[in-house]
Order: structure tokens, then sequence, then C-alpha cells
């Protein structure tokens, strides 16, 4: 499956040190409707069988689609949040921090409503770093401006490897390998990091 | 058992006659001429639970398949049953049914048993008790069957098999049951069908067979295929009481006031704290939680909140309330609010840690409430795999505040991670007939396929679709920018349904 392919291609490409924190990391898509985003959430979620909290605004979901349990697996079960606004969004996000027992909270905004300001991310951040559970803030259609996120990732796909064995086959062009592009925009070590 | 006089009531129609009263109720009932069934999931497709009257005349039978019957009576109409919903109004009944007794039980899916036992003198005599239960229960809409007879066994076998209402004495119950079927002891189907290959077709064949060999043939078989304890529960040879459920105990605060208010936020606490004392001395918890306020003018406005898992903590339950409160219009004001426990289970105090910290699965439910309070119990869901290869129905969204159903279906092709809820229709360039995409064009930009793989045909479900629904081929595609999408084809050139095949974009690929 992709999400594990990905995991082996990704294997020692930015792993958590140890002892590190969970935290509010912010994906930003190249392109709304790519899936490599999800994809690359998915591949550094903890492995435990927890649950997701998964909270996504009206456009989001009708651009880019639902999360698919069929393609996602069943390691970790997930509660699907579907709201309208932004600031529903992220209400659902900060209460789901409060809760210890999730695997992460991922929440989608698309493009950039004045809800999502520094403060509101600040306040994802803490409540993340407090609660030690990973918060996911995937932004689709959105300018990269001031956040408080501790990771900010870019993310864009390229087109797949070809492999040999595929090639032997002419007429037929396989799918190979999925490689992604990952820019970590901002690691900044803030407040307490090591 | 001597001296016992027992009821059983047989509802044969329960399912449908529920059915018919809601949609009554809502206005849209069907005319007594139309076919209607609901069906259930079986094995291999749905099957019929239960048929109306027309369709009964028409030939459809309960537990056939509903395909079938569609061939039979093609103006059929299909409804889902609630068999949940049959067994919660079933309970309910038994509690109602104790106006003409104090000792009601249920018995099975579509029955239920009374102990009149000295009760009978208050109607005037047994058959003008049987009288007034079928009265009062046709008021209600329910077709019954009904017979009174010393032992559950007999009175059982008698409402189903026997005479309008027939009244069995306390000596007559062997030559009442001996021309009944052999259905009427209570058996299972394979026992009934064994029995009827042995040529014991009524109870009277039965009880004319040596107990001896009877014994020897059903040693070792349980109560529901032994023929021969069901033959003595029957004639009162072997003891089979009637246990009665208590009504689940009424849990409600209320809070009197001297004067007409308009905003009950400053009684909450106090409220749900005596609601929640009341719970705990009871062992109890609550899984809704019903505000009504009365209102000076005569009427009344109510709030309920649920919550997923039971609880009796005053705290997490006020703080359900937070918004809702809000939405009660108190017109004049109210000057009686009552706090009432609904959904009420025994759950039992525990500790899970030695520190006094509470544990991770109450916060998760607790969670679920306080989402499922602010945004409505439909926004906040988990979905479940499904055993479907149709991929809009290989996922079910059951509401999150419900109980998580047992095992799931597994996913045995590879799937992509989001697919969208209506697959957008796109512009393709492809080699007819079958050939895979080239080009297309989606959301107003053109995209050259780079690499695809596929087709993955998946055909429709004759069983669900209507006739005519076209089978589909999945392409897993790759345009020029590393994009990967799932497209798909919606029949083939020439299948005879329809025109031009059309495709579609269905979800997207890590």
């Amino acid at each position: 499956m992709g999400v594990l392919r990905m995991q082996q291609k990704m294997a020692g490409q930015g792993e958590r040190p140890a002892g590190m924190p969970h935290t509010l990391a912010e994906v930003f898509p190249a392109n709304p409707s790519d899936a490599s985003a999800t994809g690359f959430m998915l591949s550094r979620l903890p492995r435990t069988n927890a649950p997701i909290l998964w909270v996504q605004d009206r456009l989001s979901r009708k651009e880019a689609g639902r999360p698919a349990l069929a393609g996602i697996g069943l390691r970790h079960p997930i509660i699907m949040v579907d709201l309208s606004r932004a600031a529903d969004v992220l209400w659902a996000m900060e209460d789901g921090l409060r809760c210890r027992a999730l695997a992460a909270v991922v929440g989608e905004v698309w493009g950039d409503p004045p809800a999502l300001d520094f403060t509101a991310t600040k306040r994802l951040a803490m409540r993340s770093e407090a609660a030690d559970v990973s918060c996911w803030l995937i932004r689709r259609a959105a300018s990269p401006d001031l956040s408080a996120a501790r990771d900010r990732w870019r993310i864009a796909s390229l087109p797949s490897e070809t492999t040999s064995a595929r090639r032997a086959i002419p007429r037929r062009s396989a799918l190979g390998a999925r490689s992604v592009p990952l820019a970590a925009q901002q690691a900044r070590p803030v407040g307490g990091h090591p | 058992m001597s001296g016992r006089r027992i009821v059983s009531i047989s509802l044969p129609q329960l399912a449908i006659e529920r059915w018919t009263k809601v949609m009554e109720r809502q206005g849209n009932a069907p005319p007594d001429d139309i076919p209607v069934v609901l069906a259930r999931e079986g094995h291999h497709g749905p099957v019929i639970h239960a048929a109306n009257r027309k369709a009964r005349m028409d030939g459809v039978h309960p537990g056939a398949r509903v395909v079938d019957m569609r061939a039979i009576c093609p103006e059929l109409q299909v409804e889902y049953a609630d068999p949940a919903g049959d067994r919660a109004a079933l309970d309910r009944l038994v509690l109602w049914a104790r106006r003409f007794c104090p000792w009601t039980a249920r018995d099975g899916e579509d029955g239920i048993i009374l102990d009149t036992t000295g009760s009978d003198h208050l109607f005037g005599g047994e058959a003008a008790m049987l009288v007034e239960m079928e009265t009062q229960l046709s008021l209600l809409g329910l077709t019954a069957r009904l017979a009174v007879a010393p032992t559950w066994g007999a009175a059982w076998a008698l409402a189903r098999f026997g005479p309008v209402r027939s009244i069995c004495k306390a000596d007559e119950a062997y030559f009442k049951l001996g021309p009944l079927p052999v259905a009427g002891l209570r058996l299972n189907s394979d026992t009934v069908l064994l029995l009827r290959r042995l040529g014991l077709k009524t109870i009277g064949a039965v009880m004319d067979v040596p107990r001896l060999s009877l014994t020897r043939r059903f040693v070792k078989a349980g109560l529901d295929a032994n023929p021969l304890m069901r033959l003595d529960q029957a004639l009162g040879k072997l003891a089979e009481p009637v246990s009665s459920r208590d009504a689940p105990p009424v849990i409600r605060a209320t809070a009197r006031l001297a004067e007409p208010i308009f905003d009950p936020t400053p009684h909450l606490p106090d409220l749900c704290e005596d609601l929640c004392d009341q719970l705990k001395a009871a062992g109890l918890g609550c899984r809704a939680l019903h505000l009504v306020v009365y209102r000076t003018d005569g009427d009344v406005a109510e709030v309920t909140v649920r919550t997923s898992a039971p609880t009796r903590d005053p705290a997490h339950l006020h703080s359900l309330f937070r918004d809702k409160v809000d939405r009660i219009n108190p017109g004049f004001g109210f000057d009686l609010i009552t706090l009432a426990a609904g959904g009420v289970e025994e759950i039992a105090a525990r500790q899970t840690r030695l520190d006094g910290d509470s544990d991770d699965d109450l916060h998760l439910t607790r969670l679920i409430d306080r989402l499922s309070a602010k945004f409505g119990a439909r926004s906040v869901t988990r979905p479940m795999l499904h055993q479907s290869h149709v991929p809009e129905r290989a996922e079910a969204a059951l509401a999150a505040l419900a109980e998580a159903p047992e095992g799931q279906a597994v996913v045995v092709k590879e799937r992509p991670l989001r697919l969208l809820d209506h697959p957008e229709e796109v512009r393709v360039l492809y080699a007819v007939p079958e050939g895979p995409p080239a080009q297309f064009v989606w959301r107003r930009q053109t995209h050259r396929v780079a690499r695809y793989a596929g087709p993955e045909r998946i055909a429709p479900e004759w069983w669900k679709d209507r006739p005519g629904t076209r089978l589909r081929d999945y392409f897993k595609v790759e345009d020029a920018s590393g994009r990967r999408l799932w497209l798909y084809r919606e029949g083939i050139l020439g299948d005879g349904r329809g025109q031009e095949p059309r495709w579609f974009v269905h979800g997207f690929f890590g």
C-alpha cells in the first residue's frame, strides 16, 4: 500500500527523536487534491492502536474528499467530525487535545480563514504539547503565513520511479514506487525543545 | 404448577402493524391495496421479515428472499424492518399488559405471557378477560391470538395453533394438545423437521410414543430440541415459572420555583447533583438526560442531551447542557423544572488506577459526548468497513454515540486514501471501447496520464442496485506531475445499458 511504501522510503528521513514531545505540525499540500499529505501524516503517527480524531471543514471534504477507511487501514479507529466552519474545526481540535487517549488530532482547514491566526495555532501547539498528543493541521489552498506550529511541511508528489521489471513490459506503463519531496519549511526550536 | 392460570398472547403481525402505525402517524401510510413488506438482511441478500395483508394474499411469505418475491409480485414495496424497535415496543407492551395481572413476561420475539392466577374474576371470568385483552390490543392496532391454560407450554401451543380464545381447564391439557401439530411444542425447526420425518405429526402422536424411546433418542438434546421435556412442561410435570421483570425505575430530579424564571442555568448544577446521587444510590448510570421546563402558560419545552457511555458524573452531565439551554423558549417564564434520566443502565463503580487518575477510555467517551452535544450527533461519526465491493458502500458511518459493533470487514484490494463523496465527471480521451485513459479534463484542467494500473472491474450489486446499473472499470492513473487518481469508466460501449460510457474521478492515492 502507498503508505507502507512511503514509510519504507522515508525510513530515517525525518524520524522524530525519542523523548521529543508530540506537537503541532502544519502540512501544506502543493496541490489541494493531492492525497500525499494525508499519506505523509499517516506514516508519522505513533505505532499504537489509539484512535484518531479527524476534523474536516466542508470545503476540504468537498474538494479533497473524505479519508477512506479501506485505504487508511484499521490500525487506528477514526472518529470523524464533519463541520462547516473553520472556527468549529479549531474548537473541536482543541477539545480533542484534552484527551490523552488519542493517537492524533487531525484537522483539515481550507484556505486562510480569519479564525486560524497566530493565536489559534499557538493554543493548539500548547495544548498538544501539554497532552503529548500529536496534532496535524492540513491546510489546503492556504498561504503559509505567521504560525506557532513547530513543524511546517510543504508536500508535493513526484512522478514514480520506473522499475526495471516493469520496463520489460513495453506497452503498459505501471506505477512504481512513490517518492515525495518534503520541504521542512520551518523547524525552529521554540520554548523548551532540545 | 397446579392451580396456575397462564395466558399466552401471540402477536403474529407485530412488525408490520407497528410499521403501519408509525407511517400513519407520519401521514404517509400506504393504502391497503399496495403490497408492502419489511425486509431484513439475510445471507444471500435481503429476506422478508413481515408482509402486510395484500402481500400475503399475493403469495409473499416471510423468510423468502425479496428478489424471489418480486418475481411473484412485481409491485412489491420494500421497506427495512426495525427488529430492535420491535423488541423495545414489545418490552413496553409487556409493561402495558400489567393492567390485566401483576405478573407478565416477554415470550420470544412476538409474544407475551401473563400469569392471571386469581385476577380473572376482575373481568368477569376467563372468557370475558380474553375478550377484553383482545379488544384492548386491537385498539392499539395489533392482531392477537390468545389462549389460557394451566402451563406456559400449553397456552403457547393453544394460542398459536388452537381454536380462537381457547380456554384449557386444569385437567384438559392432555386432550386439548393432542390434535395440535408438533410445532406447538416450542421446538427449534430442525427438531420439528426430524419429528415430522419420523412420522410424528401431532403432539398426540408424540405423547403416544413410549417415554423410554423418546428419552433414549433425545437424552443429550437441550431444552429447545427435546420434545419430551417440552411435553412435560406443557403438561405441567416440569415446572416453568413466569419470571416477571420490573419496570426500570424512574429517576428524576425536580425543582419547584416560587416565582416564574426565564433561565434554568442556575438550577442545573443542583438538579444534576440530585439526579446523580439518585443514580449512584441505585447503582445506575444514564445515557440521556431530558430537561423539561413547564411554562406558566401551560406549554412544555424539552431539551435532551445524550452520552456515548452510561455515566453519573454531575460535572460532565452539566457541561453537556452548556449551549443547549439557550434553545429553550421560556415564554412568560416557567416555575417547574424536571431533569429525568433516560437510557438507564447498571454501571459498577470502579477504580482502574491506584493514583486516583481516571482512565483513558472515560476521557474518550466524554470527548465524543462533548462534540456530539455541541455539533449534533450526526456530525460525529465512527466510520466502519462494510462487506461490499462498491467503494461508496464499503464504508458505513455509525454515530459515534452508538455502541461499536464487533468485527469489521477486511480490505482485499488496494484502495485510495481519500474518496470523493460524489464522483466528479471528467472528459477523457481513451481507446474505445475498453482502453485506458490517455488524457482527461478535470476541474477545468487538462491532465496527461503518464502511467496507469488497471482496470479493476467492479460489477453492480444486482440485489441492491436498480436494473440497468452499469459496471465500473477502475484505473489507478498518475498524471505528469505525479498525482495519483482513481478514475472509473461507467459501463462499456454497447452493453445495452445507455449511451456512451462516462468517466468519473472517485478518489486519490497517496
